[in-house]
């Protein structure tokens, strides 16, 4: 057998429920992983040993006593920092909430806990998830387990390189704009942003209310459904939670793991195949392998245009920082995190206007002003109404698209990993890293990466996905066609992350 | 919609630091400047879409007056909740002067 840190999640939850392994040793063995190798990956910013060995025990404890462990019971997960943990620290990447102990749990971390899964600690993340690189964390850089100096994507780069790096079989990310499927992407594992409304948001530190949503990282599509199904549901803490239930995801990723998508129709967004330039050609040769495998699966290949999703960029960057610039309003010092120059004699201003400076870093900052310029009047119609407008487009398109197809597809990112400090000086530089994946975000409707071969066109070899795009509350659609897709692609080539390079003492 | 490209000055980056409570340093009001202008010039295109009479987005899921059952449910323990505050006095937040007045 491999070692327990190798198995998938599907994997451990059975090796405990037949008692070939117990919660406990589980988790101390991916404990003793993170405690080897996260001194070079930097994925966690709170491992949490105590806790995870009591849920650990907990779940030992049940299954002793007879009772039937649900399907990931015991199985260890990595936490994205944006979701609140009652008692642990949580600090959204941000030194504003540096200290910060929740009173608390978000509701994912409610289902979490119920599921009897392992929670392992908090992973980095860019602060209050503005990023595509984890670099503006304000605490630490994490790195890719591909390629130690370059970056594992963002904004949730912990949790996706907490999975690649065998630290975590599962973890949980949130995606704004691509924050969950362009780091799944780079670092060879798979993630789901779901329907907008299917997983509550009640307890996620919001960026930007009417974008963000949380789902599930996995190394294998299966993994990733059956912690989706975990995640998934209605939730009356929540006033944008969806209450019709969504779609068995798992039924559907055991259906495509068969291999048959004959009768599918499957479309490639001309807009997102990097006609105009701007892709790396190492990513495009990926993507045209995998139309090729679809199209060996039995779906028959079309193509649509979406023309609007040339404009997708421009409204997600008035629409994402106008939101942020009223939801971190809330950070005022007063009633959490920090407060600097509170000497008796400063006003409240002065001292939220310092605690702010000092709290928040230069892409905070940054997305603060551009919100504010978006809504402030005189510019409200020509910015922030006209991204709404063109939103509004951008979800036509995708209706006209459904109607001509099941499922779009697109790479992920327009690149591989790229180096740490690469993008950094340029903020529009690291914005195009989510060309592909803004939208649907904008529209709200459900996405998957699936990891679909190397590149080695940036340097060493890389990981690539490839994106598989549903309309809103058909997330079966994506696991089904990214299930089949995996099996295809690990028949011919084995897992992507078989080449992934040793860390630590051992892989 | 005019065609100007924005520009954005340092008063200007002043101003909305202002706004956003930003106590922002001479030094960041330069830095921010340029970089505020090469993102504001690069999402201006959106006004090349002809918008005029489409329907606003303000949320992918068509919700409304979505209301909870009007029931009594405990709320977060006072300690808990402020055992996270900076300053706590009696029980309560203790918040800066707001009105400017002598204490």
């Amino acid at each position: 057998m491999a070692s327990l840190h190798e198995l998938s999640a599907a994997q451990t939850a059975e090796a405990i429920r037949t008692g070939e392994a117990s919660a406990t040793e589980v988790a101390r063995v991916h404990l003793d992983r993170i405690g080897q190798i996260d001194g070079e990956l930097k994925a966690f910013l709170h491992v949490d040993t105590d806790g995870a060995l009591a849920a650990a025990a907990a779940v030992d404890a049940r299954r002793s006593a007879g009772e039937e462990l649900g399907p990931l019971a015991g199985v260890p997960l990595a936490m994205k920092d944006v979701v609140v943990t009652e008692g642990l620290p949580t600090t959204s990447g941000s030194k504003i909430l540096q200290g910060w102990i929740p009173p608390y749990d978000a509701t994912i971390t409610r289902r979490v806990k119920q599921a009897g899964i392992v929670m392992l600690g908090k992973t980095n993340m860019d602060e209050f998830a503005m990023g595509s690189s984890t670099e503006n964390s304000a605490y630490q850089v994490t790195r890719n387990p591909w390629d130690l100096s370059r970056v594992p994507g963002g904004s949730s780069g912990g949790s996706s390189a907490a999975v690649a790096g065998y630290e975590a079989p599962l973890s949980i990310g949130t995606d704004t704009g691509g924050s969950i499927r362009q780091p799944a992407a780079v670092t060879g594992i798979v993630g789901h942003k779901p329907t907008y409304g299917a997983v509550s948001r009640y307890g996620l530190i919001a960026f930007s209310s009417s974008l963000d949503q949380a789902g599930p990282f996995g190394r294998t599509v299966l993994d990733t459904a059956l912690l989706h199904q975990v995640l998934a549901g209605h939730d009356p803490a929540d006033s944008t939670s969806i209450p019709e239930s969504g779609p068995d995801v798992v039924a559907a990723t055991v259906e495509g793991a068969r291999g048959d998508l004959s009768g599918l129709k499957v479309a490639i967004v001309t807009e997102l195949t990097g006609a105009s330039g701007g892709y790396q050609e190492g990513v495009l040769a990926r993507f045209r392998d995998a139309v090729a495998v679809l199209q060996k699966l039995g779906a028959e290949i079309v193509e649509v245009s979406c023309p609007h999703f040339d404009y997708a960029l421009a409204a997600y960057y008035l629409i994402a920082p106008s939101e942020c610039s009223s939801n971190l309003a809330r950070f005022d010092a007063v009633r959490y995190g920090l407060r600097v120059g509170d000497d008796g004699r400063r006003s409240l201003e002065e001292v939220m206007s310092l605690t702010r400076e000092q709290g928040f870093g230069p892409e905070v900052k940054r997305r603060i002003m551009i919100g504010t310029y978006a809504l402030s009047s005189g510019y409200y119609d020509a910015y922030y109404g006209q991204a709404q407008k063109v939103r509004t487009l951008i979800a036509d398109d995708f209706r006209k698209a459904f109607g001509q197809a099941d499922v779009l597809i697109s790479p992920t990112s327009p690149f591989v990993a790229f180096e740490i400090g690469e993008r950094t000086a340029d903020p529009m530089a690291m914005y195009v890293n989510d060309l592909c994946t803004l939208p649907a975000s904008l529209a709200g409707t459900p996405a998957i990466s699936v990891p679909c071969g190397l590149s080695d066109e940036a340097g060493p070899p890389l990981p690539v996905g490839l994106q598989v795009m549903a309309p809103a509350m058909a997330d079966d659609r994506c696991y089904r066609v990214a299930a089949a897709f995996e099996a295809a692609y690990q028949a011919a080539n084995g897992p992507i992350l078989q080449h992934l390079p040793s860390l630590g003492a051992s892989r | 919609m005019s065609e100007d490209a924005p520009t954005v000055t340092r008063e200007e980056v002043a101003h909305l630091a202002r706004l956003a409570r930003l106590a922002v340093t001479d030094s960041d009001l330069d830095l921010f400047a340029g970089q505020l202008d090469v993102i504001l010039r690069s999402i201006a295109r959106i006004s090349e879409v002809a918008a005029g009479d489409i329907e606003p987005t303000s949320h992918a899921v068509p919700l409304q007056n979505v209301l909870r059952p009007d029931q009594v449910a405990p709320c977060l323990p006072r300690e808990a909740v402020l055992a996270g505050a900076p300053a706590v006095e009696d029980d309560r937040f203790r918040v800066p002067q707001i009105l400017g007045e002598e204490e």
